[in-house]
């Protein structure tokens, strides 16, 4: 049975891999159209009035709603900040719209509230326009946010995955999996030792703070769902060209590894919601990494690749023994293993 | 994580391989008999690595991949009842049946879910007692103790809305099987050392004195897989053909005695078909009469199935080593990880799937494999 060919919604179509992919290309983009769209970058770049603008929406379906190091609240705002950061856009308004399933503790709503207005102060921008609606009983989990944001991209500032060429260097903004892990232990009451929490967090200060160094930064992207793989399968994708990957340079914390090692996970497919990966030139890498190592939210920066002429549109890991392997684009989510 | 950095570390990796490289002086082709091992094997490149006269044969043990299809059929028509949990581990949803997955069947309104342990099934059972829940119980020796333990709990709690879908695989069976058929290339292998955790290594020395191949029980790890290696090697240059256990840490002769007896008290040996393969003789474990109410199969009844191979696939004869999963005609064509033929593409321990995944840039390409759409 091929999988492409499912006549039916499968959770791997949300998965942030492949068959997130056929169906934004093959069911969506046919149906809407447009130039802005097709770029499929994390935000879109529009100009309006004069002004260059990122616009970027995201849906917030996570269980539990609460979990080690932040929330659905969190989430909701720094998904969509850092959407727009990977524009090189300073954010400034958002939307939040929440779908409540009925007969879900007002409390619980009001908790989710106050961390979203939290995580929105912290990272300066504001909630100006909203929308509520209740689903039947037993038609939600509880609560899903939606929030829609837009910010100002500054003169001079050209950053999408279509700009990574080879002879950039590839940074990543700290260690990655956290996030992905901290949601699975919560939901499936696992431990691994040492208490994994999510890396959630606006990365706009982040970003800004690499600008300042140089706007010739090529490509940001923010490795969510999918993961680090993901993210830059779609970059290589994009941008026609190949990325090298040296394994043991990105940084696993070892509880995640350690999870990952358990259930059979690749930490580069695990999600992550407050990393970034960057395409610098090689000549502004120094001093972008030294910028990024110097904020809170980059101390743990690492340089872990290169983009290359060869192999376009195939990201190709070095393992930490010299051989080669390929990182392709997940299918869907991925599957913890049998043994 | 500590031990695994230790267990990859290139400069001891480095050694090992310069040892191999001595100690070889002609062509040996051996077999790692379990999917970890193969994964491990592609994922860290210790193929490319390898001196060119050491053939690694990827061999049957990925229990996604030898489980029959009807086997899977049969799980698609009970999880796609009303009123039926149906809980599997992960790597099962996507395995084809003859018309579609376990994925499908939970985009239809089936209730599948993916557990980590049989005993999460259990729980379940318990806490909705109107539901009939069924575990899909599959794979080696492994994860057999632990369903077996999800029966005897079951029984001793008198949970009547439990029951077990069983299609367990044994190894030593399998390595018979592989060694009596006529187009056998196999010299040497490296046993599955979790396997061995359980069971220990007394079934392995009648099998290397009657076929006269030495046997390696070999962790996962690529330092492990290296040390095997160069023990099979070894004992091929000087002629031996001996168990030996190159996974002391894990792995005691006389096994995991409390997993054993579980198992022996709840499973009994029975013919066993693998996908791809065929029946094997005494190869796999059912549920013993004792337990015969906990039979999925037993209390489900279940007409009219009729499983269908794909006429292309020769996942069959990647399983038993006879050829490597880039000769397939399909391989990267008609059959890639979105669009599997096989169990073996299907699987993250399957061969194809690991050739698919890992080793595009270096197997002859027969079109183009590399889309992502």
């Amino acid at each position: 049975m091929p999988l492409r060919d499912h006549p039916v919604v499968v959770m791997g179509h949300g998965g942030g891999g492949a068959l997130s992919a056929e169906l934004t290309r093959h069911l969506f983009l046919p149906a809407y159209g447009g130039q802005t769209l097709g770029a499929l970058t994390d935000s879109a770049a529009i100009t309006l009035g004069g002004a260059r603008l990122a616009f970027s929406t995201d849906s917030y379906v996570v269980h539990p709603l609460f979990f080690p190091g932040g929330s659905i609240g969190d989430l909701a705002v720094n998904g969509t900040v850092n959407d727009l950061a990977m524009s090189g856009a300073v954010p400034a308004y958002l939307s939040c719209a929440f779908i409540l399933e009925e007969g879900t503790e007002l409390s619980t709503v009001g908790r989710v509230a106050q961390e979203l207005g939290a995580a929105a102060r912290a990272a300066d921008v504001t909630v100006v326009t909203g929308d509520t609606k209740v689903v039947d009983s037993g038609h939600g989990d509880g609560v899903y946010v939606n929030t829609a944001g837009i910010g100002l991209i500054p003169e001079g500032v050209d950053i999408r995955p279509q700009r990574a060429r080879p002879g950039d260097v590839l940074i990543v903004s700290g260690p990655i999996g956290q996030h992905g892990i901290a949601i699975l232990s919560v939901r499936e009451g696992l431990t691994f030792g040492t208490e994994v929490v999510s890396d959630t967090a606006p990365l706009a200060g982040l970003v800004q703070a690499m600008l300042a160094v140089t706007p010739e930064i090529h490509v940001l992207r923010d490795p969510t769902r999918g993961g680090l793989a993901a993210a830059l399968n779609e970059i290589a994708t994009a941008s026609g060209t190949g990325v090298i990957l040296d394994e043991r340079a990105v940084p696993v914390p070892e509880a995640v590894a350690t999870a990952c090692a358990l259930l059979g996970l690749d930490p580069m497919y695990v999600a992550n919601e407050g990393r970034l990966v960057a395409f610098v030139p090689r000549t502004h890498a120094d001093a972008v990494l030294d910028a990024m190592r110097a904020h809170p939210l980059g101390r743990g920066a690492a340089v872990i690749g290169a983009c290359v002429a060869e192999h376009p549109g195939m990201v190709v890991a070095r393992t930490g023994l010299g051989g080669t392997r390929i990182v392709d684009l997940p299918l869907g989510e991925q599957l913890p293993r049998i043994c | 994580m500590k031990y695994i950095d230790e267990f990859q570390d290139p400069a001891l990796a480095r050694r090992l391989l310069d040892d191999i490289a001595r100690t070889v002086t002609r062509r040996w082709s051996m077999m790692e008999v379990c999917g970890g091992q193969t994964h491990s094997i592609i994922r860290h490149g210790i193929d490319q690595l390898l001196p060119g006269n050491i053939e690694l044969i990827h061999g049957p043990g990925c229990p996604v991949c030898v489980t029959p299809l009807e086997v899977i059929d049969k799980a698609l028509e009970i999880a796609s009842r009303p009123g039926v949990v149906f809980c599997s581990f992960g790597d099962m949803l996507r395995v084809p049946g003859s018309d579609r997955d376990l994925f499908r069947v939970k985009g239809d309104g089936g209730d599948v879910r993916v557990v980590y342990s049989p005993m999460d099934a259990l729980r379940i059972a318990r806490q909705t007692p109107d539901q009939e829940v069924v575990f899909f119980g599959v794979g080696f020796e492994t994860t057999a103790p632990a369903i077996a333990m999800a029966a005897h709990q079951a029984k001793r709690l008198d949970v009547r809305n439990f029951s077990l879908l069983v299609s367990h695989v044994r190894v030593p069976p399998a390595i018979e099987a592989i060694m009596r058929s006529p187009d056998c290339r196999v010299q040497a292998f490296l046993a599955a050392g979790h396997v061995c955790s359980v069971m220990g290594t007394l079934e392995y020395p009648a099998l290397a004195d009657t076929h006269k191949v030495p046997i390696v029980v070999t962790g996962f790890e690529p330092l492990d897989i290296l040390e095997g290696i160069r023990r099979a090697v070894r004992q091929l240059e000087r002629g031996e053909h001996r168990v030996e256990n190159a996974y002391p840490r894990a792995v005691r002769p006389q096994g995991n005695p409390v997993a054993l007896s579980v198992l022996r008290e709840v499973f009994t040996t029975t013919d066993r078909a693998w996908r791809g393969i065929g029946t094997i003789p005494d190869s796999g474990w059912r549920l013993s009469d004792a337990y015969r109410d906990y039979d999925a199969e037993h209390r489900f009844e279940i007409t009219g199935l009729a499983t269908e191979e794909p006429a292309v696939c020769r996942s069959g004869e990647v399983l038993q080593g006879l050829i490597k999963p880039h000769e397939c005609a399909a391989f990267g064509t008609a059959c890639t990880p979105r669009t599997p033929l096989g169990a073996t593409m299907v699987s993250n321990e399957g061969a194809c799937a690991a050739y698919y995944l890992y080793r595009r840039l270096t197997t002859p390409r027969t079109e183009e494999t590399a889309s992502v759409d």
